[in-house]
């Protein structure tokens, strides 16, 4: 049985079945916003079927948010899965990509506005990497003084430094206009046929979205079967004998984090063509946990399993707003005079929380692990502690 | 900057602090103890006091109070209080220790890795606060009015109220008496042995389950005392009560150096005052902001906070 599943593990096909099957995967994902494709999807049940698309929103918005998850979990999972670094505040990078982009590509922005630092807007095109080198930056600086501490410190330093950012944000008369926010953020160039090609359509976004992740997953990929990436997993395994095998581990630990801000960053800049509006409201801490258990969820370490959690932590809660619809569940009850609303779409989050616990019960793991940290925690299971 | 405020209501402003210190440091012992023990930041503590804020109020309910009754008699007042302390206390503490079996528990009989507790930790925050929120409609819900408003004494401009007077009289009582368990107590000697050396406890014949239990419960009897109050002072309660008040807290911890009952004492007490301070200084906007900027600058110059870590190497 484990030699079959060996065989055909992906990385174990030929060549040339290992390609088409990925051409497939990817004309399938660029298919699947168009309603005449993904209405067809669904689990048979019978004669009918439960779709698997959803109905409350608009299926490539769905697709869209889940892009732009995925790209900051795996940004997150490179500072978390590879080096072993507890961020909890990682939306604070994309909280910077999607203030600075809004800042000079908003005709609304302060810095035209009262700060004539600008004459006119920029483009989207150039605010991006600008986006991008500031929220490097940003890790960089926060990471500089911090990164000498140790796991759950780092961890409450970092989630300072988020609602730090979400504080500055919140601020009505400084720069970023707090819940007002900034609206008219410019959109990514092109157009066809006369027509804008990105406006509030979510597709294209998802479209662009998509090929950022590849080339992302590219880079990301590279990286981590360097030497970087070697010394990322040696200080995560054990961050004193990294040092004294020679690994710079401070070095390393601040270029995961600069990375993963990168990434952040990047994802912030999409965030903020597509929703055209930019306001403190976004950049709660809910959603940096949201990104964190999407990263443990799908794996740490592995960039497959960051790509199946960021998926995941959206479409669950997603889907499960839209099945009360299809099997008109009744939305409230009525308990000794009170109503309650238990709609899935009210309870979505309890349900993925749920989710999360039994996930980690029984596959501590993830579920599309790394295959050495996987076969580290199996091992892990026959040490378990006396007393328990 | 504005240094004069500052001054003028210096009294005040140390009074109000010491009183949202106190809340503080009565969360934060929950992470604390919970931390000591099992080096694991409890992310879900947050919703074992939400639950408390609405146990409290339910007690009230029971006396016949809501948000629109007349403030009753001081004696009526008092036993409404004595009660909800004990309900919210004892219903917190329930749901801290429902939260460590179904979440915590299975993760260590399988010796999960530390990052798999942080997910389920998120998870059954998740769940609480959901639950909570749906079954309250998501809407605030007002607290009575207990305790008179009008200032007990007043010395020299430091006019003090009676609600804050209890505050800081039952998390002082409450924190006495933790300690003196902790320290003094057979059951206290397990926790400190446990947090010390977990392996050689439970071989020294320590009850290590029943230790973890414990310390679960202590801390949800903490939380529950500290959402009464914190019921009272700010006079409403939310689903998501928790949460920032749950982040302060585990500051306060931190900053008091985590896994150390007295550090998250002195955590507590002086992060309510900074807070309280900086929004004086540079208006209450900024008055988290500064109370991060605080804690981040402490943990460069002393990386173990202020105390120290550990419950059971420091003698607490």
């Amino acid at each position: 049985m484990s030699a079959l599943r060996e065989r055909l593990r992906i990385s174990n096909l030929p060549k040339p079945a290992r390609y088409s099957l990925g051409a497939l995967g990817l004309v399938f994902l660029f298919l699947l916003p168009n309603k005449w494709f993904y209405e067809y999807l669904g689990i048979p049940l019978g004669f009918a079927y439960i779709p698997l698309y959803t109905t409350k929103n608009d299926m490539a918005s769905v697709l869209f948010i889940c892009t732009w998850i995925i790209l900051l979990s795996l940004g997150l999972n490179v500072v978390v899965g590879y080096a072993g670094l507890l961020d909890l505040g990682f939306f604070g990078f994309f909280a910077v990509g999607a203030y600075v982009v809004a800042l000079l590509t908003s005709p609304e922005s302060k810095l035209l506005t009262e700060y004539n630092w600008l004459e006119s807007p920029w483009p989207w095109l150039v605010a991006v990497p600008i986006g991008i080198a500031l929220s490097l930056l940003a890790g960089v600086l926060l990471g500089w003084p911090t990164l000498r501490l140790r796991g759950d410190y780092l961890a409450i330093v970092t989630l300072g430094f988020a609602e730090m950012i979400r504080i500055v944000a919140k601020q009505q008369d400084w720069i970023l206009n707090g819940d007002r926010g900034i609206p008219e953020v410019g959109h990514p160039p092109g157009s066809v046929g006369g027509e804008p090609l990105f406006s509030f359509d979510a597709k294209p976004y998802y479209w662009l979205a998509l090929c950022v992740i590849i080339l992302a997953v590219f880079l990301i990929r590279n990286l981590v079967r360097s030497r970087v990436g070697r010394a990322w997993v040696a200080i995560r395994e054990d961050e004193d004998a990294a040092e004294l095998m020679g690994v710079p581990t401070f070095r390393f630990k601040l270029w995961a984090f600069a990375i993963g801000a990168a990434v952040g960053g990047l994802s912030g800049t999409l965030w903020a063509g597509q929703a055209n509006f930019v306001n403190s409201t976004t950049f709660s801490l809910e959603n940096s946990i949201l990104v964190l258990s999407a990263v443990l969820l799908g794996g740490a370490g592995n960039i497959a399993g960051a790509i199946l959690g960021g998926f995941l932590v959206i479409y669950i809660p997603e889907w499960l707003r839209s099945v009360g619809d299809v099997f008109g569940l009744p939305e409230t009850v009525t308990v000794g005079g009170s109503t309650y609303d238990i709609s899935p779409t009210s309870l979505r989050f309890a349900i993925f929380g749920i989710v999360l616990i039994v996930v980690m019960i029984f596959r501590p793991q993830g579920l599309w692990p790394n295959r050495r940290r996987a076969a580290e925690i199996q091992h892990r299971k026959k040490e378990v502690a006396v007393g328990e | 900057m504005n240094i004069g405020e500052l001054l003028r209501s210096f009294p005040e402003l140390t009074v109000t602090g010491v009183t949202q210190g106190a809340i503080y440091a009565l969360v934060a012992l929950g992470y604390t103890l919970v931390y000591g023990v099992l080096r694991l930041i409890n992310f879900a503590h947050s919703e074992v006091f939400m639950v408390g804020t609405f146990a409290a109020l339910f007690t009230w309910g029971l006396f016949g109070l809501d948000s629109n009754t007349e403030r009753p008699s001081i004696g009526v007042a008092l036993l409404a209080i004595l009660a909800a302390i004990v309900v919210a206390a004892v219903t917190s503490a329930a749901v801290a220790l429902l939260i460590e079996v179904t979440a915590y528990r299975p993760l260590r009989h399988r010796n999960a890795p530390p990052l798999a507790f942080l997910i389920t930790a998120i998870g059954a925050s998740f769940v609480l606060m959901e639950v909570a929120g749906s079954l309250t409609v998501r809407r605030p819900f007002g607290v009575p009015a207990l305790l008179p408003s009008k200032p007990l004494f007043d010395i020299g401009g430091w006019a003090v109220t009676p609600t804050q007077v209890t505050t800081v009289v039952v998390a002082i009582a409450m924190l006495v008496g933790l300690d003196y368990f902790v320290q003094k107590t057979r059951a206290g000697r397990g926790i400190r042995a446990v947090a010390q050396d977990p392996n050689t406890a439970a071989l020294m014949g320590v009850n290590k389950s029943r230790v973890i239990a414990l310390v679960f419960i202590l801390g949800g009897l903490m939380a529950g005392v500290a959402a009464v109050f914190n019921d009272i002072k700010t006079g409403s309660t939310k689903f998501n009560v928790g949460f920032l008040l749950g982040l302060k807290a585990f500051s306060a911890a931190v900053l008091g150096g985590i896994g150390n009952l007295r550090g998250a004492a002195l955590g507590g007490l002086l992060l309510g005052l900074i807070e309280n301070y900086a929004s004086a200084l540079f208006g209450s906007n900024w008055r988290d902001f500064v109370a991060f900027v605080a804690l981040i600058a402490l943990l460069m110059f002393r990386p173990t906070g202020l105390l120290g870590e550990s419950l059971g190497r420091a003698r607490a």
